[in-house]
């Protein structure tokens, strides 16, 4: 009952298109629904990276804490967005604090369990490898935009 | 009313476009900490009555034919005894009766500017330049990607999109700022992101606790719009950097250099393709631009040294 909508949410879901039949449904027996209030941690920077999430609804705030100083936020995320790399990368330590800003809901996916049928199944675990490092790319241009700080010359 | 590209008869009928004729601050409105929208109303030229220099009352044609122009196009303005700055008209081309601009403070002269109380006077010159090919754009998606200042120079288009709003197919205005506190026309991006024909998405850099919107970069932006890249024209304004990044997520998503259109910004002196101050590569953006198809643009914009 439950898996059905969920491989149809991850068929629709631009971060998983085209990826086997099959392995949308591997994915949707590891994941679970979520829900966050706003204010709470989906996970903290130095956490065990044990969960990934596509986002349903709600928005989410990637922060960097730093002492003395209110969070620096680098990337609001929203509905459709995936949230976390690191379950996949070593040493599987998030590099982030996540934060829902307003009451989201999320599908959670198991990295244990992931981690294991893509060892057992190297075509998965490249096809996945390469969608996250395309989110590592990103989440590393927008931190480098927000160095840039691209709006302080004039217009 | 046409908005393409023409050259500007305002220029055409006077007599040297290095004279500035002489306005009056008629308004002044704080947009932000930094920044000041001023409406400059042209003061009637001077008749000599008996001897003596006399002013006299606008006529019919006084005021309001002169202040016409097509949204993208800027004016030098002087503030006497402090220096002559190229500033972008922020208004409506339906109200002609004045032209607005929209200054950020960077240095002497915009300081000198935002800092004119109602009354003063300033010397005009323009308007110059090319505008938003909002003719081109009919039958297309429309994007307008804002970053800082920037939204100044694409208001006069949104007003436009909005005013022949069945010519288009989707609008977007993404536009992005460093903070909450420095967003420009607050409440009218308020009003526009309660229509329901116009897509609006701000997102800022730094935000402050109370602030509930997007954080991020106006690139991040992209992917929660919806528009047929393909079918799109884009119009961006914004600091160089940020156009740069921009131009290239929108190619990525599929859309044309010849159909991305961004207003170029290098200091000014004549305003009129004669000094060579504000060259780029082949252009002189006062004359050619500001407002360039990507296509001319691109191979010098990603020139380190230009
Ligand atoms: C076509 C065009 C339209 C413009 N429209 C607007 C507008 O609508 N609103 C607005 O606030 N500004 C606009 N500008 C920018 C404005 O002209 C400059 O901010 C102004 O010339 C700075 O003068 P200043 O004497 O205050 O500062 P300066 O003392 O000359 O400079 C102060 C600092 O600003 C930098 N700077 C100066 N000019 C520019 C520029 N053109 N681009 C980037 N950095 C610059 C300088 O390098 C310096 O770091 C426009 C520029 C152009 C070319
Ligand atoms: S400002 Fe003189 S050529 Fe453009």
């Amino acid at each position: 009952m439950q898996e059905q909508p969920l491989d149809a949410f991850l068929a629709a879901h631009p971060f998983f298109k085209e990826l086997d039949q099959a392995y949308l449904h591997l994915l949707a027996g590891c994941a679970s629904n979520v829900v966050f209030q706003p204010g709470q941690y989906l996970f903290r920077e130095g956490d065990q990276a044990n969960r990934f999430f596509a986002i349903r609804q709600g928005k989410v705030a990637l922060e960097i804490a730093v002492p003395g100083r209110v969070a620096i936020t680098i990337e609001t995320l929203d509905d459709g967005d995936v949230l976390g790399w690191s379950w996949i990368v070593p040493p599987h330590t998030k590099q982030f604090d996540a934060r829902a800003v307003e009451l989201t809901r999320a599908l959670a996916f198991d990295a244990t369990c992931l981690r294991g049928k893509c060892e057992h199944d190297p075509k998965l675990g490249f096809e996945l490898m390469k969608r996250f490092t395309q989110l590592l790319g990103q989440r590393l241009q927008a931190t480098r935009l927000q160095l840039l700080d691209v709006y302080t010359s004039s217009a | 009313m046409s908005t393409q590209v023409a050259p500007n008869p305002t220029i055409a009928t006077r007599e040297d476009p290095m004279v500035p004729r002489v306005f009056k601050v008629q308004s002044v409105r704080r947009e932000t900490a930094d920044t000041s929208t001023l409406a400059l109303q042209p003061v009637p030229p001077a008749r000599h009555v008996s001897g003596r220099a006399a002013r006299v009352g606008p006529g019919p044609s006084d005021g309001a034919a002169s202040c016409a122009f097509s949204p993208g196009q800027f004016n030098m303005v002087y503030v006497f005894g402090v220096g002559e700055i190229p500033i972008s008209i922020s208004g409506s081309p339906r109200q002609p009766q004045h032209f607005i601009h929209t200054t950020r403070v960077v240095g002497a002269v915009t300081k000198a500017l935002c800092g004119l109380k109602r009354g003063a006077a300033v010397g005009v010159r323009g308007p110059f330049g090319s505008a938003w090919p909002l003719r081109e754009a009919e039958g297309h998606d429309v994007v307008i990607v804002a970053g800082g200042i920037g939204l100044a120079p694409l208001r006069p288009a949104v007003l436009e999109l909005m005013a022949h709003r069945d010519r288009y197919g989707r609008i977007a205005l993404l536009y992005g700022t460093r903070s909450p506190e420095d967003m420009l026309f607050r409440k009218e991006l308020e009003r526009w992101r309660g229509r329901f024909d116009l897509e609006v998405h701000v997102t800022v850099d730094r935000a402050t606790a109370e602030w509930r919107g997007h954080v991020g970069v106006v690139t991040a932006l992209f992917h929660r719009a919806t528009f047929d890249p393909s079918n799109t024209m884009a119009m961006m304004c914004g600091p160089e950097v940020m156009m740069r990044f921009s131009a290239r997520e929108l190619i990525k998503r599929g859309a044309t250099v010849d159909r991305i259109f961004a207003s170029m910004e290098r200091n000014m002196k004549c305003a009129i393709g004669t000094c060579g101050h504000c060259q780029f590569g082949p252009m002189f953006i006062c004359k050619n631009g500001p407002v360039l198809p990507y296509s001319a643009l691109h191979s010098w914009i990603e020139w380190r040294e230009i």
